[in-house]
């Protein structure tokens, strides 16, 4: 049944469907959806509100069940007509770090302790997880924010403490949703050269959901649903962008 | 990490104020056992004071402090003689409003035979009543001083004070003052000159009683309470009780009601601060709800997040006992009844504080656990 399925790629769906409800009030989220993301890419998922692309990101997240299809991650098969994994919150942690539209930094804990509270909870003792914490947000040019409350960070700071935490576990997977959205132009070229670093560095899959077309030339690829369903997976045109 | 610390340092001002509202309630909890226990230790004091084997007191009664027991004086003599008895002494109680220093004064007086049983217990002050009339001997809860006067009595005899007791009250909570039997006796049933005129006049025998109200017995070392109280009561006009079951008429029968009334109050506020703790808890939750959601989609185990919410819940009681523990040692000096904080007690008040937090925390569990992490995905 996966005979197609490719091992280098880290995301890989294949007719990968979700609808809510039946019978009238049955809506079809997702319709035969097809993709693959390779190390190193970072993917444009693009479309219309309700065109569900949110839907897609929560699937490949493993926090929304596919209704049919099959779907890897990491070279492992997680869903087919049911989730494969036992312990997705595990698998979550492990495999995929998110970065969301409106950072959602835990507003009680300081950046580093944000960065800090996903590394513990993977098991890293308190003095590691602090080193490697402060590590990233240096690497991300926002350590000298990182006892700050997030409150008192500017957009930009939030969501590189937020790329940080995202990073902390070495996930080979990141879904980014909107995360430019609250984010000047300047700022969020900044943060798209981020991931584009990270892509590059790392060997990284990215999939990143935006509606900014300014940002699409700095994607390896786009992929474009509408209403649920893939229209098109455009090659990037940008230089920086190299398919693997 | 702990979340729940970090959670509480962010919103400290809120967790305080709730603390110290919780820990009022908590203190007022403690108070209230600190009352009872103190009135029981107040109300037990009196007639373990002259530690007697045995109580005679009127045949059917539960006297002398349950309810009134009348007793001829020469009980005493007939007690006296019963083979095994090695001390006796007759007693009288009954409660007066005096006043001195202006202040109006409400004593328990207690006439006893001085050299014999039933006398004040160890003096802090002064010396025992050593003349047959007018000197008293009173606890030092009620302000009086050496050498002070208290006019007592149908004539308002000045009775002076010779010695000082300490913690020496009744169950009411009102100082226990000794006067030689005789004049408690005038005190209790003398009447105004007037009135034995007219008596006399009507050919009635003077209103003067010497009746007792119990007689003090103790034993010689070896003889069997009960064999001894079986002998008196066979005389059918005496019954005699153990020093354990005088202790339990007053235990049963006047501080019971005290008790329940007490108990149902605390109840009650316990009840309020478990909705309290609930609310202030579900409240902190649901503020939570995109970190929590945020905090499953990054991959915390249910553990995690119910452990933030019963550690927040069970940090607020403990704050709130401790702080009402805390308010009830600084302040329990001030309230006009004793207040005995017994380490028992406080033990299992801090057992029942974690049993409602625990139980509090349980709604916001409920929401948190069923809070869908997709939640975090959603822009807002």
């Amino acid at each position: 049944m996966y005979e197609t399925a490719d091992p280098k790629a880290l995301i890989e769906l294949h007719a990968v469907s979700k609808h809510f409800g039946e019978g009238a009030t049955r809506v079809n989220a997702l319709v035969d959806v097809t993709m693959s993301v390779f190390p190193g890419q970072v993917v444009g998922l693009v479309g219309a509100s309700g065109s569900g692309k949110s839907t897609l990101l929560s699937v490949v997240g493993c926090v929304t069940e596919p209704s049919s299809g099959w779907m890897s991650l990491d070279g492992e098969i997680v869903y087919d007509q049911r989730w494969l994994s036992r312990d997705l919150r595990r698998l979550r942690l492990e495999k995929i770090g998110f970065i969301f539209q409106t950072h959602n930094l835990l507003p009680f804990l300081t950046g580093t302790e944000n960065v800090m509270e996903v590394l513990e909870l993977a098991g890293a003792t308190s003095v590691d997880a602090r080193t490697r914490a402060t590590d990233l947000l240096d690497y991300l040019e926002v350590g000298h924010r990182k006892d700050a409350m997030p409150g008192t960070l500017s957009g930009g700071e939030a969501q590189r403490v937020a790329i940080a935490r995202a990073l902390a576990n070495g996930p080979r997977i990141i879904l980014a949703d909107e995360p430019t959205a609250p984010l000047d132009s300047q700022r969020a070229g900044v943060v798209m050269d981020l991931l584009r670093r990270l892509a590059t560095d790392q060997q990284t899959a990215i999939l990143v959901v935006t509606h900014d077309e300014s940002l699409f030339d700095r994607f390896d690829r786009i992929f474009r649903l509408k209403d649920g369903r893939p229209v098109s997976t455009e090659e990037a045109i940008s230089p920086q962008g190299a398919m693997a | 990490m702990n979340l729940a610390l970090r959670d509480i340092r962010h919103n400290m001002l809120r967790f305080a104020l709730t603390a110290l509202g919780l820990g009022g309630l908590l203190g007022i909890v403690v108070v209230m056992m600190g009352i009872y226990e103190g009135a029981l230790d107040d109300a037990l004091r009196l007639p373990r004071a002259s530690n007697p084997d045995l109580w005679i007191v009127q045949p059917l009664t539960k006297g002398p402090f349950a309810e009134p027991s009348r007793l001829p004086r020469d009980t005493r003599d007939l007690v006296r003689r019963i083979p095994g008895v090695a001390a006796s002494g007759a007693v009288t109680f009954q409660t007066v409003q005096a006043a001195a220093n202006n202040k109006p004064l409400r004593l328990y007086i207690q006439g006893y035979e001085p050299g014999r049983l039933g006398g004040p217990p160890s003096l802090v002050a002064g010396h025992d009543i050593t003349e047959s009339h007018y000197q008293i001997v009173v606890d030092a809860s009620s302000g009086l001083q050496l050498g002070d006067q208290v006019p007592l009595g149908p004539y308002r005899d000045p009775y002076t004070v010779v010695g000082l007791t300490q913690r020496m009250v009744n169950s009411a909570g009102d100082p226990i003052a000794w006067t030689t039997l005789l004049d408690a006796q005038a005190i209790q049933f003398a009447v105004a000159a007037p009135l034995q005129r007219r008596e006399k006049a009507a050919g009635r025998s003077p209103l003067v009683t010497a009746d007792i109200n119990a007689v003090l017995v103790q034993l010689q070392p070896g003889v069997s309470k009960a064999d001894v109280a079986q002998d008196i009561s066979r005389w059918k006009h005496l019954s005699a009780v153990t020093e354990k079951q005088e202790e339990d008429y007053l235990t049963v029968f006047v501080i019971s009601k005290m008790q329940t009334q007490l108990g149902m109050f605390m109840g009650i506020l316990i009840v309020v601060s478990a909705v309290i703790i609930a609310l202030i808890i579900y409240t902190l939750t649901m503020d939570k709800i995109r970190s929590i959601a945020t905090l499953k989609l990054v991959g915390a185990p249910d553990r995690t997040i119910v452990g933030l919410i019963v550690q927040q819940a069970l940090m607020l009681g403990v704050s709130g006992f401790g702080l009402g523990v805390a308010l009830t040692a600084i302040f329990k000096g001030h309230f006009p009844r004793r207040v005995l904080m017994e380490p028992r007690d406080i033990a299992i008040l801090f057992v029942i504080v974690v049993v409602i937090c625990l139980l509090a925390s349980a709604l916001s569990v409920r929401a948190a656990v069923k809070v869908d992490p997709a939640t975090a995905l959603v822009s807002g």
